[in-house]
């Protein structure tokens, strides 16, 4: 364990600390915020008076909505010279999260990924290679930071290029490998199809952290079989941090909650009621510590549960379930996330006309497969069997650099796309997770 | 003098070509020739028929995307040759053909060509200049 003093902390110390902490960070961002401002005082909730973790039920929630429309800074409760980082999701202007962080937050985030490194058996001796993304994305870097504090040597490889990701593992004896499941899984099957001559077994690698995207228990036991390692998931959101939010421990049975940086709630998504600790419902986080971005009940739309046991790791923190579902359209594409209103900002801006389209989802192998379906109307058809294909690539083309996903682009004939109930229906996932 | 070309967007699949003809069928258009260009996953039905502006109507009215398109019938002389001096003429006078296709019916000895050019006035002109024999839209759907 990295941090004894917290991650096995007894529960009423912990929920002491966590008031105290709830108290600055209310007051941080009433004082500092002006979107807090307004909200707290619309809701007549004075953060001075809080008193007690039950009362976190009258305060407003944040909707990710709140904060594209604070884009860029808006949310930020420091001024930009104590920012020294920003990360952002993908998406185009209006659509995306920007988040900032002081030192301090930092400092923090590595903590909490130091521990998720840890809780996986990492130490000082590993060679963690980090295969997330590094830039504005929050993975690469994440978990760079958190392998450093941990003391691990770091191969800062980031993503794709997986015939030099096999070389490393091997040259360099990496012990632990962190990206998504689907590119563990996409590893696997370079190797069985291309470099026969590899053998997982005979490379040091022992377990990888896997996360940014939901997977299943068989995705598990398919990276563990053909790998010859323990997969562990991790999970987090940028808006709250990024990963090292929870993460699993050597019982892979449920994921701690960092409870001593994160306040986590279970809600009905419908009624926005807190529901009792086991019960099913959309996950909402309160940061503790944060200083540059304070997220206040911000609703994550993930589907999950939360629930305490005494966990064999020693750990007291409470568990989440790995998280199966949403609550709203978003979908995660190879660990980037989309949604749907974002590709028809780009067909409009495309066409200057409103397309029907639909999002297919599969998953090829290992990895997700999107196709988006775009019905040909007489505005945007031609004669030319050339012009034709051009729009499709350019359409391809804008999806990849304002999503930074890659979608196949199919032109279909008007009225062929599934309509319920006079309802456009835009999204069709047929991954089975 | 140009005649009317009707193109047509059809997704590449067993069926789709068959429900386009239906339509047509039913309100007795007659396709005098027809071609298709095709990529993957889609394709450009292109005909000549002998109702083009029924024959809109009715597609476009099923759902289907199609647009009319002026195009040239040009005759030339049924033996070998003829189509290579006719393209070294468009050469010479620097006409882009963007496709072109073939008549299924001779006109007395002479084969009819379908040429789609960038610029139709401009390659009429020049044709007619060159004693080309540019056939006229009513000559060849008979109304």
């Amino acid at each position: 364990m990295f941090n004894k003093q917290y991650e096995a902390m007894e529960i009423k110390k912990l929920k002491e600390l966590q008031l105290e902490r709830l108290k600055w960070s209310l007051k941080h961002a009433y004082n500092n915020v002006p979107y807090y401002r307004q909200s707290f005082d619309k809701a007549k909730f004075n953060p001075d008076k809080f008193s007690s973790l039950d009362d976190l039920k009258h305060v407003p929630f944040l909707m990710k909505q709140a904060m594209r429309d604070s884009y860029p800074f808006g949310l930020f409760a420091v001024p930009m010279e104590k920012v020294v980082r920003i990360h952002s999701s993908s998406g185009t202007t209006g659509n995306a999260t920007v988040v900032g962080y002081t030192k301090n937050d930092i400092e923090v985030w590595a903590e909490v990924m130091a521990r998720t490194i840890a809780a996986a058996g990492g130490t000082e001796k590993d060679i963690i290679q980090v295969a997330y993304g590094y830039g504005l994305f929050t993975g690469g870097l994440g978990v760079h930071y958190g392998a450093e504090k941990l003391g691990a040597t770091v191969i800062p490889i980031s993503g794709g290029n997986t015939e030099r990701q096999l070389m490393l593992i091997k040259d360099f004896g990496t012990t632990m490998l962190a990206c998504t499941p689907s590119y563990a899984i996409n590893m696997a099957d370079f190797v069985e199809k291309k470099m026969k001559d590899f053998d997982f077994k005979k490379t040091k690698l022992k377990a990888g952290i896997f996360g940014a995207e939901p997977w299943t228990e068989s995705m598990r036991k398919e990276i563990e079989s053909r790998m010859g390692i323990d997969a562990y998931d991790i999970y987090g959101l940028s808006e709250v941090i990024g990963p090292g939010v929870s993460c699993e421990c050597s019982e892979k049975s449920g994921l701690h909650v960092f409870e001593d940086h994160f306040y986590v709630e279970v809600i009905d998504p419908e009624t926005g009621e807190v529901l009792p600790e086991g019960e099913k419902g959309e996950i909402v986080y309160t940061s503790l510590t944060k200083e540059a971005c304070p997220v206040i009940r911000y609703r994550s739309r993930d589907i999950s549960r939360i629930y305490r046991d005494a966990c064999k790791c020693g750990r007291t923190l409470i568990k989440m379930e790995k998280v199966t579902g949403r609550s709203d359209d978003m979908l995660i594409i190879r660990g980037v996330n989309v949604f749907p209103m974002q590709i028809e900002a780009v067909l409009m801006e495309m066409e200057g006309t409103e397309p029907h389209y639909q999002i297919i989802v599969d998953r090829k192998g290992a990895l997700d497969d999107v196709e988006i379906m775009v019905e040909v109307n007489e505005k945007i058809f031609t004669d030319e069997l050339g012009a034709l294909k051009g729009l499709a690539e350019r359409i391809e083309q804008r999806i990849r650099s304002a999503l930074g996903i890659s979608a196949k682009i199919t032109l279909v004939e008007p009225s062929t796309l599934q309509r319920s109930e006079g309802k456009a229906k835009r999204v069709i996932d047929k991954r089975q997770l | 003098m140009n005649v009317t070309q009707l193109s047509l967007f059809l997704e590449n699949k067993p069926g789709h070509l068959l429900n386009a003809l239906k339509v047509l069928a039913d309100e007795n258009v007659n396709i005098l020739t027809l071609t298709i260009a095709e990529v993957a996953d889609f394709g450009i039905v292109r005909m000549i028929v002998n109702k083009p502006q029924k024959a809109l109507e009715a597609l476009r009215q099923h759902k289907f995307v199609c647009s009319p398109t002026d195009v040239l019938a040009i005759e030339l002389d049924d033996k070998p040759g003829s189509l290579m001096k006719a393209l070294e003429t468009f050469s010479k006078r620097n006409l882009n053909i963007e496709y072109m296709y073939a008549f299924t019916e001779k006109r007395g000895d002479k084969a009819v060509m379908i040429f789609k050019f960038a610029d139709i006035e401009l390659a009429k002109k020049a044709l007619l200049e060159e004693g080309f024999n540019v056939v006229k839209k009513i000559d060849l759907i008979g109304e």
